[in-house]
């Protein structure tokens, strides 16, 4: 383990705030859009170049040193309730590398992407992305569980706001409210996660945590909800089944939002937090047990969904969640690192893929890839997405190869039979539905036509170019950490992944491009599972249902309840003292004698009562 | 004679000027009926400061009679105000605070 500098780290999260703050507060800054872009790019830009530092300049620590450097939050009796600071470890170090350097990719890409929109809006815009990027930065440098539910709330907050950017269209204001709403649903689990772990272990600092964990101090009574419930949180952000419905829906934001809230700040967030929580996991493996099997059949089930897609960001949607999944899994068979290493190397090539797919939607100003294809003479535009494409497929040496092979290793360590193999299928899928948008969009001629005036500007094939190199990049880096190091996993399971991944390849390139497999008899053969795949197996439907027939109804009953029953129990009070009131009108006769009467017949009644002492 | 006797007159006196007061319907009957129930108070206080020996019963009621003078003056001066207007003095028609 290695440390760096706190001040650094705070530099980092300092730039992108501030970013935002200028754009927020002051007005003209925010109505010029080069203005705008270039304030919130050199802020990320410098950020980027600050993070590389801090891990450049990052020394060894000794195993018993916190790298946490905290200052009082909540001021109590006998230390501080709560703290802030910042953690600066491998893990918020190499994250806070990967969501610069993607937010700084997406931001220079969406000025050439969203030149056509209103230039106040794109000021508005870049707003929002300097908060994504503070909010993802401040949740993984937090040294303590509530600091990252505070920065946990932010993301959840910029992905509302990026997914509803055209806040007019109905579908995209639908999509932000269930984004929202969804990954709320897993929040409430993971808050109060946060506070019964208070209440037992009475801290929320992970280096506590960690060393009670690690001294068997921490109770283990009640332990396994309390993680359960935070591993919920992890659910909603991280899209796993059931709660994972929200993603395809977000692809109604802008494409490089859609690249952003993929690879680097909000999806990633549910692992992250599970990886940097693992040895609080570890303590219950039961859950662990639960997580690994949720996660391989998210994986399963969003490879089904993504194989009958037409929609080319629907079908990179779902195999995030695919692979999501993966990474979920892969903590819970113990393999916390291999999770961490496809979280990265699954950022850098997702961001690609939405970006490249980003630059085909510009091309044929639609989303379907039947109405994509024949650009195979410009290859400027597809090699970048085709190797993003082979990277999450898993073909070597790009990165998604080793970091997917070192969760198959670690699951199948773990004897997670059944996982094991939904995981191995999925691999298989994820190659077929992948090479399926490929060949559909790029190479075969489809039912569109190219926009031949809309040239593809140099600054967004710039930055898939970039973004390729360095996946390659990391791909040839993880190659040769891995010819080097001591391999202890099985001698086949590099060879059958392989084999899985060609298997996809070869299956797409038959039914898409050769034709000599016909995509709708294969269908046909597999009616069942590809009328459910289409329906999305109902859950969306359900949730809409449960919406309806649970959340509506209740509200039905509740404003019933409001209207009638507390409203009407008030209504028939005022009117009854309305009627007494009028009643005792009567009383007040205005004549002097009346009341001399009631006078004196009440100072009797006293002589008397005292008389005989009746009271 | 025993302090019971004194206090005996004093009631006597007091119930009849409450009685006068609740049933006069002449304005000017009231204060009399009001003036009878006062007395009755100062033959209290006169009785109680003799049996007791105390003398400052005795100037009390001194004050008190100068205050009844007083008092007497105002509540007839209001009678005749509200006799001006209304052009009667009948307790029964003065009514104007009626609920």
């Amino acid at each position: 383990m290695r440390v760096g500098s706190p001040f650094v780290a705070l530099l980092v999260l300092a730039l992108p705030f501030v970013a935002f703050l200028l754009l927020a507060l002051v007005r003209p800054l925010r109505r010029s859009a080069p203005a705008a872009a270039t304030v919130s790019i050199a802020a990320i830009w410098t950020a980027v170049l600050a993070a590389f530092w801090l891990s450049w300049r990052a020394r060894p620590r000794g195993l018993l040193q916190s790298p946490s450097t905290t200052w009082a939050w909540i001021p109590a009796d006998g230390g501080p309730m709560a703290t802030v600071g910042v953690m600066v470890d491998d893990k918020s170090m190499t994250m806070c590398m990967l969501v610069t350097f993607v937010s700084l990719m997406v931001q220079v890409y969406s000025w050439a992407y969203l030149h056509d929109e209103p230039r106040t809006a794109l000021g508005r815009y870049y707003a929002y992305h300097s908060l994504f990027a503070f909010s993802m930065l401040g949740l993984v440098l937090s040294p303590t569980f509530l600091q990252m539910y505070v920065f946990w709330e932010l993301v959840g907050l910029c992905s509302y706001l990026l997914i509803g950017f055209w806040y007019d269209r109905p579908s995209a204001a639908r999509a932000a409210v269930k984004a929202f709403w969804i990954t709320k649903l897993g929040d409430l689990g993971f808050v109060a996660g946060i506070v019964m772990l208070w209440t037992t272990a009475g801290t929320f600092d992970f280096w506590e945590l960690f060393r009670m964990a690690s001294l068997n101090t921490l109770p283990l009574q009640g332990l396994p909800l309390v993680m359960f419930l935070i591993y919920l949180g992890a659910v909603g952000k991280s899209a796993q089944f059931p709660l994972h419905v929200w993603l395809p829906d977000a692809m109604e934001g802008p494409t490089p939002v859609s690249a952003l809230i993929h690879a680097a700040t909000m999806v990633t967030a549910g692992v992250f937090m599970v990886t940097r929580a693992f040895p609080l996991f570890v303590l219950v493996p039961d859950v662990l047990t639960l997580i690994a099997w949720v996660g391989a059949f998210t994986a399963l089930l969003a490879a089904t969904m993504a194989c009958v897609e037409s929609d080319i960001k629907r079908v990179l949607a779902y195999s995030t969640i695919s692979q999501l999944g993966y990474m979920m899994a892969a903590a819970g068979a113990g393999a916390p690192d291999a999770a961490f290493g496809h979280l990265v190397a699954h950022g850098i090539f997702k961001a690609l893929l939405f970006l490249g797919a980003g630059v085909v939607i510009h091309v044929f100003h639609t989303n379907d890839v039947f109405r994509m294809g024949g650009l195979r003479g410009l290859p400027l535009l597809w090699a970048p997405f085709l190797i993003a494409t082979l990277a999450l497929a898993g073909v070597p040496p790009l990165p998604g190869f080793f970091t997917k092979e070192a969760i198959l290793a670690g699951v199948l360590e773990a004897h997670l039979l059944v996982p094991f193999l939904m995981l191995a299928l999925t691999a298989f899928l994820t190659a077929f539905y992948m090479f399926r948008v490929v060949f559909l969009a790029f190479f075969v001629r489809g039912l569109g036509e190219p926009h031949a005036h809309h040239r593809v500007p140099e600054l967004m094939s710039g930055v898939c170019w970039a973004l390729a190199t360095l996946s390659v990049g990391t791909g040839l880096q993880l190659a040769r950490v891995t010819l080097a190091g001591s391999r202890h996993g099985e001698a086949w399971l590099p060879l059958a992944s392989l084999a899985l991944a060609g298997g996809g390849i070869v299956l797409a390139w038959a039914m898409y491009q050769r034709g000599a497999l016909d995509p709708a008899r294969v269908a046909a053969a597999l009616a069942p599972l590809d009328w459910m795949a289409r329906r999305r197996y109902g859950l969306d439907v359900l949730f809409a249902g449960l919406y309806r027939g649970v959340l509506l109804v209740l509200s039905r009953v509740v404003g019933w309840t409001d209207r009638y029953v507390v409203d009407g129990v008030l209504n028939v009070l005022s009117a009854w003292t309305l009627r007494a009131g009028d009643r005792l009108r009567r009383l007040q006769s205005g004549l002097p004698q009346d009341y001399v009467y009631g006078v004196a017949l009440g100072a009797l009644l006293l002589f008397v009562l005292a008389q005989w002492r009746l009271w | 004679m025993p302090l019971i006797a004194y206090l005996t007159l004093a009631a006597l006196v007091f119930a009849i000027g409450l009685f006068g007061v609740l049933t006069r319907r002449n304005a000017v009957g009231i204060l009399l009926g009001i003036e009878l129930m006062l007395n009755a108070v100062n033959i209290n206080l006169v009785a109680f400061a003799r049996f007791h020996a105390d003398l400052a019963g005795m100037i009390f009621t001194l004050f008190t009679i100068a205050i009844t003078v007083a008092e007497v003056a105002v509540g007839l001066a209001i009678v005749i105000v509200i006799f001006r207007v209304r052009r009667t003095v009948e307790a029964d028609h003065l009514d104007l605070l009626r609920g």
